[in-house]
């Protein structure tokens, strides 16, 4: 099935086998763009993480005492909750990937800066904020960032979720950073001579000849850090936001039934791979079609 | 001074150096208004730098380059380069097209940006230019759906679409297979019927014979043997253009 796809994205319809060594080095190539591993979710994880979730009621209805509810019928019953926290995730991830997608787009471009200060200090911030750890900044942010705010007299508060989005949004940042970076680079230096005879200026040739063939590149690996930037919201329970991750806690602790750890813990599990699973697909199918096409 | 007989290309003495390695030693040649001159030569003889030091895409360490009135040594800013290159354009051995632009857009793209045209009217431009080099069915086509001559037909076209003083040719059909580079090849000769100006660095030997006015061999980064074609072909003077010749011809 894969390898029929592989073939409508190369134009034939030759049986045609992609030789594995391409395979491993496009998956290389774009795994050094993004900083990460390509999330390469397959329909047997969700089936393996299916299982787990089987396994995990099993032992819960195993242990359960008289009296108790079914554990499908206590799943149900947390559910409308648990949803709750997983679209607040879900928020926070799209708020962090806006802001660090944006401070990141300036970051990258300064990354390319003709002025030596402004590329080494893009340089540096660029590699500070991607190579520390989350949870930390998470936690600095938490910490150094003020409660509340007063501007001309009004005072505005910052709840927690605020700053744990920002948290999250600096290694964003900085990923998106190396991504422009990455993809401008890529762009074969041809295309900077052949402007330049045409009269381009360098502002003219970055607009409207070397981004627009940047996008397809950096499409991809953007998709796939939101896929774990999304996974990484969980995080934020550790410093006190309350989404689904510190939701199931507490609904386990009301529960107060142990046998329900690992129904409860994969349920959570399984809807994180329901919402990313189509991401990495598209992003996967996407590195396929532009690989075919440069 | 009469303005017919001043040339519009006039290198001096050209030096240019890659770190320590000496690429051009000493180059001087000129081109009249119209003229079309051809420099052949082994690889690595410095023939494709000369064409960018021509539009300051490399700078020159000693010696001068004035094309279309502009003292190219002496253009530091960018604004000063971008005058120039308006007067100058270059074809390259890639063609270097715009890969997200189609056939129409790619031609049509600097006069809008650069010059600043009226883009019915650059429009207009680019379809006759597409016509010249026999592309009309091919102008909303990508450069990957293009093969290599039509592509390089297309880099033609959009140099010219900025109405350029001098045209430079950097091994346009090295990357051409046999049959697509007599297209191609013509175009040119159509060019330099309708009086533009050509510098051309090619391998194509019975080419240059046909359309150049002045060929000029050279090696080791100077030129060893300038004459017209016929001359230069049939009776070279120095050892070493003969030698170069029987191995090519």
């Amino acid at each position: 099935m894969s390898r029929l796809r592989w073939h409508e994205a190369r134009g034939t319809d030759l049986p045609v086998l992609m030789p594995s060594a391409s395979h491993i080095a496009r998956a290389a190539a774009a795994e050094r763009t993004s900083g990460f591993f390509t999330l390469r979710l397959q329909p047997a994880h969700g089936a393996a993480l299916l299982l787990l979730f089987l396994i995990g009621c099993g032992v819960a209805q195993a242990q359960a005492e008289a009296g108790h509810p079914s554990i499908v019928a206590t799943i149900w019953k947390w559910t409308p909750l648990l949803l709750g926290g997983f679209l607040f995730n879900l928020a926070i991830s799209a708020v962090a990937m806006t802001v660090g997608t944006l401070a990141g787009m300036f970051l990258g471009f300064a990354q390319i800066s003709l002025l030596p200060p402004v590329r080494k200090g893009a340089w540096l911030t660029t590699h500070f904020f991607r190579n520390a750890p989350w949870l930390v900044l998470l936690f600095y942010c938490m910490f150094l960032l003020p409660f509340q705010v007063t501007v001309f007299g009004i005072t505005i508060p910052i709840p927690d979720w605020i700053k744990a989005t920002l948290g999250l949004a600096l290694p964003v940042m900085a990923n998106v950073s190396e991504i422009v970076r990455g993809a401008v680079q890529s762009i074969p230096t041809a295309q900077w001579e052949s402007a330049a005879s045409l009269a381009f200026n360098r502002r003219q040739t970055m607009w409207k000849i070397i981004l627009p063939q940047c996008i397809k590149r950096m499409l991809p690996p953007w998709m796939n850090l939101y896929a774990i930037l999304t996974m990484a919201t969980v995080l934020t329970s550790i410093v006190g936001v309350t989404e689904m991750m510190t939701l199931t806690g507490r609904a386990l602790s009301a529960e107060n039934r142990p046998g329900l750890l690992l129904a409860f813990y994969s349920y959570v599990l399984f809807w994180f791979f329901l919402y990313c699973y189509p991401i990495a697909r598209w992003t996967v199918r996407l590195e396929a079609k532009y690989a075919v096409n440069q | 001074m009469n303005a017919a007989s001043e040339p519009i290309v006039a290198i001096r003495d050209v030096h240019q150096s890659f770190g320590a390695v000496e690429v051009l030693k000493g180059i001087s040649l000129e081109v009249p208004k119209g003229g079309v001159v051809c420099i052949i030569g082994p690889s690595g003889s410095g023939k494709s730098t000369l064409l960018r030091c021509i539009n300051g895409l490399v700078p020159i360490n000693k010696g001068s380059i004035r094309v279309a009135g502009f003292e190219v040594q002496k253009l530091k800013t960018d604004q000063e380069k971008i005058a120039l290159r308006k007067e100058v354009s270059m074809v390259f051995q890639q063609y270097n097209l715009f890969p997200h632009k189609t056939a129409l857009q790619n031609v049509m793209m600097a006069p809008i940006h650069v010059l600043k045209e009226n883009e019915a009217e650059v429009r207009e431009r680019a379809v006759a230019l597409l016509e010249k080099v026999r592309l009309t069915e091919k102008a909303n086509a990508y450069p990957g759906e293009l093969s290599g001559g039509q592509q390089q037909r297309v880099a033609i076209a959009r140099s010219l679409a900025m109405q350029p003083e001098v045209m430079l040719f950097d091994e346009i059909t090295a990357a051409l297979d046999p049959e697509t580079v007599k297209e191609v090849l013509t175009t040119i000769k159509e060019l330099a019927q309708d009086g533009m100006t050509c510098m051309l660095v090619t391998h194509e030997m019975r080419f240059a014979r046909e359309i150049a006015d002045v060929v000029h061999f050279t090696d080791g980064g100077v030129i060893v043997e300038s004459g017209p074609p016929d001359q230069l072909f049939d009776r070279p003077v120095k050892d070493r253009t003969r030698a170069f010749l029987s191995q090519i011809l």
